[in-house]
């Protein structure tokens, strides 16, 4: 059994976590929503709103995290001391927990790391207060490295997590800023207050009342020079960063990619 | 229930009063590894401009940290320039003052790590490529990087780690940069503009034209300048004895502001990257009930300074909502750049630009001394000419004029 874990008059629990972790000698389904497999306990797909795998495409992706460069520096075992939790600004308001992701990373349980991929991970703050880890962890690197994975699978988590913000992937990938002055309108922003219309109103204006010669842009934070923007394109067509849109956005992916390779090919690149 | 300590409190008490580091705890210094990649041909180490104007400061664990005073490439923040533009122009307004020239560039993009934190959409070798890229640019226009966001910041020091540790990275980067022509470069110190304004304190408050001795403050530390890659960040044994990173509260006491204490100073601001601009809830809440009540109901300050992007628009932006919920809010918030400029005699709205901020920051004016009715009424002329067609644009000049 593994530590943390009790057994309370046939049920498996895991102290602390919140989660189920099997009941013993019972059906695969539980009759309430829930399914066993192996020794742990999920929600039924079509509740939980996600598609359920087969063991070995759970297993491949967590070996796709585990087999990361960056891995074996963010994950040196668990204590389960919770400090992480305790300074987590994400666990305070969701169910959400950097101990878990740490666990089930440590204790390859490839069943709750596909789950959390699918559930959790996008309630991370990406703010790093976890590495306050006395083992050295870095449950928020663990997860930004899970949520690369989840793109790069087009996972659902993933596509509904970027939905609404794909306008945002355009802006930084397109100009090479990624918020702008003109993104500041009080339909989007209404809970921001009154300043915001009075700034989206006067924008052209204040923007030129500003003393930098690079801020009197409106579509992106600052003036982006030409030959900079097309440098940037090279690096996402280079690395594979355009190919990732594709997994999650397929019609994004393809305005951007004619955007960039219309830009190469008017200064004559050739990839 | 008694409680068994080997150490009597009294002791532990005493070493709190007095900081000292522990010689056995140091991390490895990545120097090692960036000279010996230079030794190797493998990158560019680029330095101070001129090693003798520089100002020498202490890290977290005692490693000295070197900061060029001028000739620096100001590695821009989209958040700032986009949404708080008062934030950076305050910087530059500072830097223009106190006489050091510096580079606004335009061949500089986003770190791009907003996105990635908040999307996912990249990998190492892209957000390693953007690094170098922007690094590059620095060293050809021969100004040394300054970087204003606390997440570039926080990313670079990632990607350096993340190059001096992987070989095939490095292979995967240098593919790039060579297709675009550019050589692999990396700054031998990352140095954010916060550490500038540290390093330049008694500078800026030699300066200092507005008495801020009875300014309440509260500061809220970014999250990505001293959890993310913590070893690079300034810890000054006179500075919450050594205990807490020294930056923006060395800066604001060295101005005479009286700094308070309140209980979540570690707290992050809840501003999560992609929550700022999409799940709102959750970061107005969390800046709200983790944040701004807490140092309403402890410190009850004037202004809350910070150093970042995302934690000056989490900490504004997140007030207006909260009062339909009779959360206790109501506070002032902006950078301790424009807390700085503000001293330093900075026109609240041409230079300062807080219009853009959105919970009420004239209380504190009007504690600074400044008639804000009188500014804004300034600000609104020179509008005009603008409107009129007078000017296209207002210059530094223009800016100073007042």
């Amino acid at each position: 059994m593994a530590i943390g874990t009790e057994l309370q008059g046939g049920t498996v629990t895991q102290s602390g976590t919140g989660i189920a972790r099997g009941v013993v000698g019972g059906s695969p389904d539980t009759g309430n929503g829930a399914i066993l497999e192996g020794n742990a306990f999920f929600k039924n797909p079509a509740v939980a709103g996600f598609e359920d795998v087969a063991y070995e495409e759970k297993e491949r992706f967590f070996e796709a995290v585990r087999s990361d460069m960056r891995f074996p520096d963010y994950l040196y075992g668990c204590y389960e001391c919770g400090i992480c939790v305790a300074v987590c600004p994400s666990a305070r308001f969701y169910d959400f927990s950097p101990r878990r992701i740490a666990q089930a990373a440590a204790r390859k349980d490839v069943a709750l790391f596909y789950q959390q991929m699918q559930e959790d991970i996008w309630e991370c703050s990406q703010c790093f207060s976890c590495v306050r880890c006395p083992r050295g962890n870095n449950p928020g690197g663990i997860i930004t490295i899970m949520r690369e994975v989840a793109i790069n699978e087009g996972m659902a988590s993933a596509k509904e997590a970027l939905e609404g913000y794909s306008r945002i992937v355009y802006k930084i990938m397109s100009t090479g800023t990624q918020v702008s002055p003109d993104m500041l309108q009080p339909d989007a922003f209404p809970d921001w207050g009154p300043e915001v219309r009075d700034v989206s109103e006067h924008l052209a204006l204040w923007r030129r009342a500003l003393p930098p010669e690079t801020l009197h842009t409106t579509a992106t934070s600052w003036d982006v020079s030409e030959r900079t923007l097309i440098e940037l394109y090279l690096i996402w067509m280079e690395t594979g960063a355009l190919d990732m849109i594709r997994n999650v956005d397929e019609s994004l992916h393809m305005i951007l990619e004619e955007v960039m390779e219309e830009r190469l090919e008017e200064e004559g690149i050739e990839r | 229930m008694t409680t068994r300590s080997a150490t009597p409190v009294s002791v532990i008490l005493q070493k709190k009063q007095h900081f000292e580091r522990d010689p056995e705890r140091l991390p490895v210094d990545f120097h090692d590894r960036l000279y010996e990649l230079e030794a190797a041909g493998e990158l560019v180490v680029q330095r101070p401009p001129d090693p003798t104007d520089v100002v020498t400061v202490p890290t977290k664990y005692g490693r000295p940290k070197v900061i060029p005073r001028g000739h620096l490439w100001h590695h821009k923040s989209c958040g700032q320039c986009g949404h708080i533009p008062g934030y950076s122009t305050s910087i530059f307004w500072v830097m223009r003052k106190l006489g050091y020239e510096y580079h606004d560039p335009r061949d500089q993009t986003s770190c791009t790590a907003w996105n990635y934190y908040a999307s996912a959409t990249s990998n190492p070798a892209a957000q390693a490529a953007v690094a170098l890229r922007n690094f590059a640019a620095a060293y050809e226009s021969g100004y040394y990087p300054l970087i204003h966001c606390a997440t570039s910041y926080g990313h670079y020091k990632e990607v350096r780690g993340e190059l001096l540790r992987h070989p095939e990275l490095r292979q995967q980067v240098r593919q790039v940069m060579d297709k675009l022509g550019k050589p692999m470069v990396l700054p031998e110190e990352i140095v954010h503009y916060s550490e500038w304004f540290y390093a330049m304190r008694d500078e800026i408050a030699a300066r200092q034209v507005r008495d801020f001795s009875g300014i309440g403050v509260t500061v809220h530390p970014a999250c990505h300048y001293y959890k993310l890659v913590e070893g690079d960040a300034i810890y000054d044994p006179d500075v919450y004895q050594g205990q807490r990173t020294a930056v923006v509260t060395g800066l604001a006491e060295s101005l005479g502001a009286e700094v308070r204490e309140y209980s979540t100073w570690y707290d992050c601001c809840g501003f999560g990257f992609r929550h700022i601009l999409v799940q709102r809830d959750f970061t107005r809440s969390f800046a709200t009930m983790r944040k701004i009540e807490v140092m309403k109901e402890e410190a009850n300050p004037d202004v809350v300074l910070t150093h970042d992007t995302g934690c000056v628009t989490t900490l504004d932006k997140s007030q207006f909502a909260a009062q339909a919920h009779d959360r206790k809010v109501g506070v002032a918030v902006m950078s301790e750049a424009q807390f700085a400029a503000l001293a330093m005699g900075a026109h609240p709205y041409k230079v300062c630009q807080l219009h853009w901020h959105s919970a009420d920051y004239r209380p504190l004016l009007e504690k600074m001394g400044i008639d804000w009715r009188q500014a804004w009424a300034e600000f609104e002329d020179e509008v005009k000419r603008l409107e009129r067609g007078d000017v296209q644009y207002l210059t530094w000049d223009d800016v100073d004029a007042s």
